[in-house]
């Protein structure tokens, strides 16, 4: 029996491969590979101070301490942007909190042109001209979402368009939940 | 109407397909000699009408008949009629007929040339044949149909990604997929010789050439598609270790081993099971190769959600094609005899280190492109996994190797004489000796590994060749016995004496790269740029209209110490359908070092990003890849393969006259 | 084949500029050198298997541009690097850094080369046994076919 052992360890190592292949086909409706998991959850917001859009004041981390709030990264040019803002709308009125915008490295005219063709849904837009905030939320493109505690802990973030799942089934109940804490 | 008849010998061809894999098996359990020669039958039969369909298909990109799904997603009537048919395989419907129309191609050689095999051997190897032809033009049929119509037809395709329409990567898959495909012969008769429980010389001179076909094409396969990521993608690299790569890297690596530890069993009849494993192994990576980097699951698992039919279709076909043969190994494996006995110094013993590290060398590979994955699937963190890791453990492991290769070659069967070995290559050693002092003088900066990485390739070189020296016995016998010596060598020892020679220079080319010179600046019309001893002149850059693309082409002059080197023009393409801008590189390869010329953005200011780059010895990866498909294809074209078909002709003649 | 393509696409058209550029680099070229040495190791993480320093996007042309900025501050090498892991996570390290989720992966083929060899020494020294003992005597199959096979040759 001993003497056979070797020759079954190519069929067990296969079998454990199956096994993966068979965990990833499964979890894959649920779970998509190329998502990055944030490593900026859980940790506290970055700090900044942004300019506003055009003569409109910008806001810094100090405006958001003690209260939970959404943040939204945007860009007049991006395309994917331009499908969210809708639901960005919704979600400014259903959350009941405060929804700020960061305009990552965008001319400010064409942010202001973007703003009023589709109406703006952020109490408060920062500009973020070079991208340097974005690296420090660990950004890589737009639209980017994330939501802050009132300790200041980024506790969701969200590296792809919103979706109506993802707002009704992730974010407004963590938003209820965090308002009571 | 015509496109339904490549549908109708598609599912004709399963049908057949469907027979193959079970009459000549049953055939071969009865010794029944008619329902064995089924297997040869269908197997001729079921290419005619695969080839047929794929010349449909063909014949529907050449027409632009859009109201073909596959047409309209992927072609464009402006389209250049080359890249309407290298179209055909450039999406995933396409590509899984090339792969079906080469399997049975391979189906009907074997039946075609295999007349002299033993009846029983060549009916269980064309159904095993069958049973993947079977499983492949199910999945087509099921999940991937080409012939699929659309209603209403649009007016003009979405277009072909630009990026493809380029000759090297058109005629990439095919190689590929020749070597992918072809590694299924090995396979089927290694399943064949489970189902028989025996294997002997016979059976291994059997699977050699085919092993040696497959490897030939892929080894071209591969590094078109190096070379073609090296001068398309503009930045000079032409390795990247990305998934895709790397899936055909691995059956390469362990089709290698396969190749060497057939010799073994060939000659001194050891290492059988371990062989039929490699074969049943080649085949299983060739097969996660095709179907992971087709359905994307290699970058992300995400892909089979698109289309869980395809992912659980490819799910079980894995299952069944790698898993039955892997359970029936070990089941049968255990009693196969070993034969012939060897010391561990020896070139059996040479032979299966070479095998010991090629494996190994594969895992790493695999556990490289897939760990990251399965610790993601596994809720573990996100890793990358990119070249420092292989340069921290591929590398020394294949070095191991590499510093055996002229060794094995000088050690006799049996029992080899290490320190006779040794000696006869004073030679090599003094030659990496002569290049890791020249090398060290003369380039500039300094690279340790480099030099010793330069040093290697020539202790291989010129090992190899002094192996070839040893049997003409150079110079220890008057020329012209040695000369008729060279001529009587067999084909077989110089295709493997081409073959090391192959792995001496793409491994030269390898270590050379370590002193690329790059520059990258912002040049004016007008300007000059010097780069390690050239000097070249941006003369102007004008707009031009191609077929299908529009594109800015900067005029080039360069020059080395005044006399002119070469006029040298990149472009900046638009292609019209998709706006996408590519680059389009300026190569000017004198063998010994690639000048390499890409033209970027214009700052808008009448200035252009231009980065250029001088790389020595470069184009000898590509050419040792080259020099070692020559060695393989010199060895298939040896007599003994002919030679030991016809004695085990006469002998299954004489077998079957017994009976 | 087609994955690579399809993020090759997505590359290009997220920015047209060339990996590296002109306007980049650091004056000093020692500081340069680390820069670019740094960003040979890490990904750029919009175009999954490119290092920072290859390709073109956006993000790591921004990205280029911070590391020198942080080097030209001061920063080591190994700083930088933490900088950037705090921002993106391990991920971005094209070299995985040794822990124990990745044991497997940095030691398992050294490990197996080992056992490989352990086992390959254990084939030889049976086969050495087996070399000095009798033949094993003919199973009653192997007797059938012999007296087959002799039965033929007549």
């Amino acid at each position: 029996m001993l003497r056979r052992l070797p020759y079954l360890l190519p069929a067990v190592a296969f079998a454990a491969l199956l096994g993966y292949f068979l965990a990833a086909l499964l979890k894959s409706e649920t779970h998509d590979p190329s998502e990055l998991p944030s490593v900026m959850l859980d940790q506290p917001a970055p700090d900044f101070a942004l300019e506003g859009l055009g003569d409109k004041p910008g806001f810094a981390r100090s405006d958001l301490a003690g209260k939970v709030v959404l943040v939204n990264f945007f860009a007049s040019w991006c395309v994917p942007c331009r499908a969210e803002h809708p639901l960005l709308a919704r979600l400014a009125e259903t959350a009941g909190v405060p929804l700020y915008g960061i305009d990552y490295k965008d001319k400010p005219a064409d942010a202001e042109r973007f703003l009023s063709q589709y109406g703006s849904p952020f109490r408060t837009v920062g500009v973020d001209p070079k991208g340097r905030l974005g690296i420090d939320f660990g950004v890589t493109g737009v639209p980017e979402t994330f939501l802050i505690d009132k300790s200041g802990k980024i506790r969701f973030h969200r590296a792809l368009p919103l979706t109506p799942e993802a707002i009704d089934k992730e974010i407004l109940p963590l938003v209820q939940a965090l308002q009571k804490s | 109407m015509i496109a339904e008849l490549g549908h109708f010998s598609l599912a004709l061809a399963l049908m057949l397909a469907l027979v193959q894999s079970v009459a000549p098996l049953v055939g071969a359990a009865r010794s029944n000699l008619g329902l064995m020669a089924l297997g040869g039958a269908t197997a001729i039969t079921q290419f005619a009408l695969v080839a047929l369909a794929f010349a449909v298909l063909a014949h529907a990109y050449v027409i632009s008949d859009f109201s073909l799904a596959t047409v309209a997603e992927n072609s464009h009537s402006t389209k250049p009629l080359l890249y309407k048919i290298t179209g055909v395989w450039g999406n995933h419907e396409g590509s899984m007929v090339l792969w079906v129309l080469i399997l049975s191609l391979f189906g009907a050689a074997v039946a075609w040339f295999g007349t002299s095999l033993p009846p029983d051997l060549r009916a269980r190897v064309l159904a095993v044949q069958g049973m993947i032809g079977a499983a492949f033009l199910a999945f087509i049929l099921f999940t991937s149909n080409p012939f699929l119509r659309l209603s209403p037809a649009p007016l003009d395709g979405q277009g072909m990604n630009p990026v493809l329409q380029d000759i090297g990567l058109a005629i990439h898959p095919p190689f590929l997929y020749l070597g992918y495909v072809g590694f299924s012969v090995a396979f089927a008769f290694a399943v064949a010789a489970l189902i028989e429980g025996r294997v002997d010389a016979a059976w291994a001179r059997w699977v050699r050439p085919w092993t040696l076909a497959a490897w030939c094409a892929l080894t071209i396969g591969i590094a078109l598609g190096s070379w073609w990521a090296y001068y398309t993608l503009g930045w000079g690299g032409w390795w990247y270790w990305d998934p895709v790569e790397n899936a055909s890297f691995m059956p390469w690596l362990v089709g290698t081993a396969l190749l060497h530890s057939a010799i073994v069993v060939e000659k001194r009849d050891a290492l059988k099971t371990w062989t039929i494993l490699l074969a049943i192994l080649t085949f299983a990576l060739s097969l996660i190769g095709t179907f992971l980097v087709r359905s994307g699951v290699l970058v992300s698992v995400h892909a089979f959600a698109v289309d869980p039919a395809r992912g659980a279709f490819i799910l079980v076909l894995l299952a069944v094609a790698i898993g039955g043969p892997l359970i029936l190994y070990a089941i049968r494996a255990p009693s196969f005899q070993g034969g012939g006995l060897f010391a561990p110094i020896s070139r059996e013993g040479a032979l299966i280190l070479n095998n010991l590290v090629l494996t190994v060398c594969t895992f790493t590979v695999f556990v490289g492109t897939l760990w990251p994955l399965f610790l993601d699937a596994m809720g573990g963190g996100k890793i990358s996994v990119g070249y420092p890791f292989f340069d921290w453990t591929f590398v020394p492991l294949s070095v191991l190797l590499l510093v055996a290769v002229p060794l094995g070659p000088l050690l006799g069967w049996k029992r080899g004489d290490l320190l006779a070995a040794l000696q006869r290559l004073m030679v090599a050693a003094g030659a990496a000796l002569v290049v890791a002092v020249a090398v060290a003088a003369i380039a500039s900066p300094a690279h340790a590994l480099a030099t010793a990485g330069l040093a290697l390739a020539a202790w291989i070189g010129f090992g190899d060749l002094s192996e070839w020296a040893e049997r003409v016995q150079l110079l220890r016998v008057p020329l012209r016995t040695s000369l008729a010596r060279a001529r009587h060598l067999p084909r077989g020892a110089y295709g493997m004496t081409l073959a090391h020679l192959g792995v001496a220079i793409t491994v030269a080319g390898i270590a050379a790269s370590a002193w690329d010179q790059e520059r990258i600046e912002i040049m004016h019309p007008g300007e000059s740029l010097a780069i390690s001893g050239y000097a070249a002149r941006l003369d102007k850059v004008e707009p031009i209209q191609g077929p299908n693309y529009t594109a800015d082409r900067a005029t080039f002059t360069v020059t080395r110490e005044g006399a002119l080197v070469a006029t040298m023009r990149p472009e900046r393409r638009l292609f019209t359908v998709q706006r996408v801008p590519t680059t389009f590189t300026a190569i000017h390869s004198d063998l010994l070092s690639d000048f390499y010329v890409v033209l970027g953005e214009s700052d808008g200011k009448g200035g252009w990003t231009v980065r250029i780059y001088e790389k020595p010895l470069v184009p000898w990866i590509w050419l040792g890849c080259g020099v070692m498909a020559l060695g393989g294809m010199v060895s298939l074209s040896d007599r003994r393969w002919r030679v030991g078909a016809a004695v085990r002709s006469r002998r299954a003649t004489a077998a079957a006259a017994g009976d | 084949m087609r994955a690579l393509l399809a993020l090759l696409l997505m590359v290009w058209m997220t920015a047209a500029a060339l990996a590296v550029e002109p306007g980049e680099r650091l004056d000093d070229p020692a500081l340069e050198a680390r820069a670019r040495a740094i960003s040979a190791g890490l990904r750029c993480l919009v175009c999954q298997n490119q290092s920072l320093d290859d390709s073109n996007a956006e993000l790591a042309h921004d990205l280029r541009v911070l590391i020198r900025e942080r080097l030209r501050d001061g920063d080591s090498d190994e700083q930088v690097r933490q900088f950037l892991v705090s921002r993106y996570g391990a991920f971005i390290l094209l070299k995985p850094p040794v822990e124990r989720d990745t044991y497997l992966l940095w030691f398992g083929p050294f490990a197996l080369l080992l056992l490989g060899a352990a086992g390959v020494v254990a084939y030889l020294r049976r086969r050495g046994r087996a070399a000095s003992m009798e033949p094993p005597p003919l199973t009653p199959e192997e007797r059938r076919k012999l007296a087959k096979l002799l039965s033929e040759g007549r």
